[in-house]
């Protein structure tokens, strides 16, 4: 019992992500957390989505259940576990009943690498950015398997249309994901990394974040990433695999129930995902913004300040809209609840302004808000765009992206060399230019 | 210190998986179910190739075999219509030619594991030793370092025959480009 005790205290002092430590108690407390978390993020999103668009269209969203619709991802979620699970009769069952779980693994397993802190990550890998690119990928042969065993034509179209979507954009990404770790290689020893965790503290020691490296270039990188990973997530505006005025729902047409629900699920712990690989990559990860103008103690505690101050702010919206609820006596519980809800954020503010958690949180913060940010994107592409036509979108591909991806990389490797090799190559270059300008001028 | 996890059992398990994987590529009916079998060898080769501390080799093998190429498969695959293949009877004409190639195989294997050469086995006893999280670099310096790097023609050339595949299969596939 004492071993275990020192077992589990001994993760404590080291400075380093709890499989990098080896230290089994601790990564399945990370785990537990990443996945209880991403869930709540989930739920959470859902129902901002449906507010947010709602609010964007000029309307007022879910209202009925909970103060301001707070509980319908809960009844959504209850309603979907009790609905009949139906399998088609001329489906293949097996792979109908494999596709979701695959689409589902895919998507939760890319989160064992994402650096939430500088030792707030499952593990590091020092393949990171490759580990999450690859089992990413994976989640579209869920998606064709899914399609193809439905047996039915509009969720056949909906594969075929997210395969060759996806192996499209998929190059693009590599391209723009590839000028980043050259980006990384700009130290003393000249060795770039695949880490996660190493390629923030690149940004870290070179001080400056990604996207702002060679100007414009680390910020073409970033735009031509922003648009594929759109693309690869199936979101608006590249939803064809999907189009609900074309094709029902895609894919997944003939799922209901649980199964469409992982579907679900697995939809937005992906956006999640790369969202968080273009936060590590060119956002700095758990880096807080202006490292470099706002410095000295007094801006860092300003920084570390926000967490607590975020949540606070949440409170106090809740208790704002609590005065505003209806007097009705109907409306009472729905009132005791929100203001309740309130009281529970307000709580939680305050303990993050405690300086021992505080110090833990703030990475946490500052990464969870950058991804916040990219969420908010995709709810907002998704009210403005409209959808691209099939074409278009492989024109967007292949025309567009790749030959930008293309330039930016050479571009990149040719400023990123170091002085060495631009002496060893212009030099000789130089001399051989000029010992045939010598020859020739001779033998005229 | 972190206890090995490249255990016996781990391999054992990969093993099984592929082997199990590859009977069911060649024996299924169904062309996607095959496609799946595959999926699964290539996955459980890749946690073969972690287990040999080269997590780039396996990163590599997931990115492109697992997530491209297998896309790629299933995306002809639907586009097959399946009845047909699914009821005719499965059948096999060079099974002489097979066990032929199979048993050279399986003999060239053997030889390979048993023979001495200067009373030294073909294969090293230990494994190479880079560290687990230098492999990348590793790699990198074998193929593109100016003194340690011997595989950079081997590498290009293998590059120039993709790029001539490429271009082959546009010329093939378009009449008037």
């Amino acid at each position: 019992m004492h071993d275990l005790i020192l077992y589990i205290q001994s993760y404590l002092d080291s400075d380093r992500t709890p499989g990098g430590a080896g230290n089994l108690f601790w990564a399945t407390v990370y785990i537990l957390l990443v996945f209880a978390g991403l869930s709540v993020a989930v739920i959470a999103m859902n129902w901002l989505e449906r507010k947010i668009l709602a609010h964007m269209q000029v309307r007022l969203g879910p209202m009925r259940v909970g103060p301001h619709g707070l509980l319908q991802p809960i009844a959504d979620a209850i309603k979907l576990l009790l609905k009949e699970d139906i399998i088609p009769a001329e489906a293949d069952a097996i792979v109908f009943w494999v596709a979701p779980f695959i689409v589902v693994l895919a998507a939760f397993t890319v989160f064992v690498v994402v650096p939430f802190g500088p030792t707030h990550a499952i593990t590091d890998m020092n393949i990171g950015i490759l580990f999450m690119l690859g089992v990413s990928s994976l989640s579209v042969l869920g998606i064709v398997t899914a399609g193809w065993a439905s047996n039915s034509h509009y969720p056949l179209i909906g594969a075929l249309r997210s395969s060759a979507q996806m192996v499209s954009y998929e190059v693009a990404m590599g391209l723009a994901v590839v000028s980043v770790i050259l980006m990384t290689s700009l130290n003393e020893q000249s060795t770039g990394t695949l880490s996660m965790i190493g390629i923030v503290q690149a940004q870290l020691s070179q001080g400056e974040w990604f996207v702002f490296k060679f100007f414009p270039l680390g910020l073409i990188g970033f735009f031509i990433f922003a648009v594929a990973m759109v693309a690869e997530t199936n979101r608006a505006p590249f939803d064809l695999p999907e189009a609900e005025s074309e094709l029902t729902a895609g894919f997944h047409t003939e799922y209901s129930g649980f199964r469409w629900s992982l579907f679900f699920l697995a939809e937005y712990s992906a956006m999640i995902a790369v969202s968080s690989i273009a936060v590590t990559l060119w956002l700095g990860g758990w880096l807080r913004p202006f490292p470099n103008w706002l410095n000295g103690s007094t801006w860092e505690l300003v920084f570390a300040l926000f967490p607590g101050v975020t949540f606070l702010l949440l409170g106090v919206m809740c208790f704002y809209n609590t005065a505003r609820m209806p007097k009705h006596p109907l409306f009472r519980i729905q009132t005791i609840g929100l203001a309740g809800f309130g009281a529970v954020l307000a709580l939680i503010g305050l303990i993050l302004f405690i300086p021992e958690v505080r110090v833990r949180v703030v990475d946490i913060y500052w990464f969870s808000a950058k991804v916040a940010a990219f969420m908010y994107m995709y709810i907002w592409y998704r009210g403005t765009f409209p959808r691209y036509r099939f074409d278009q979108l492989m024109k967007v591909g292949w025309k567009i992206l790749l030959p930008m991806g293309l330039v930016l990389l050479i571009a990149t490797a040719v400023l990123a060399m170091r002085t060495e090799v631009w002496v060893g190559i212009v030099v000789p270059l130089w001399q051989w230019f000029v010992g045939i300008l010598h020859s020739l001028v001779s033998s005229l | 210190m972190n206890p090995p996890v490249a255990t016996p059992f781990f391999f054992y398990l990969l093993a099984a998986t592929m082997i199990v994987g590859g009977i069911l590529v060649i024996t299924r009916k169904n062309a996607v179910h095959s496609a799946m079998a595959l999926i699964t060898t290539l996955l459980a080769q890749a946690g073969i190739y972690l287990m040999l501390y080269a997590p780039f080799v396996a990163g590599v093998q997931i990115i492109l075999y697992a997530g491209g190429i297998m896309v790629l498969f299933l995306f002809v695959i639907m586009l097959i219509n399946m009845e047909r293949s699914v009821k005719e009877r499965q059948f096999n004409k060079q099974w002489l030619v097979g066990i032929v190639a199979a048993a050279a195989l399986g003999g060239l294997f053997i030889a390979v594991y048993t023979t001495t050469t200067k009373g030294k086995m073909l294969f090293p006893e230990g494994r190479m030793s880079f560290g687990e999280d230098q492999n990348t670099q590793a790699i990198a310096s074998l193929l593109f370092d100016r003194h340690a790097g011997q595989y950079m023609f081997a590498f290009e050339i293998a590059s120039l025959l993709l790029l001539v595949a490429i271009i082959g299969a546009v010329v093939m596939a378009k009449k008037r480009i």
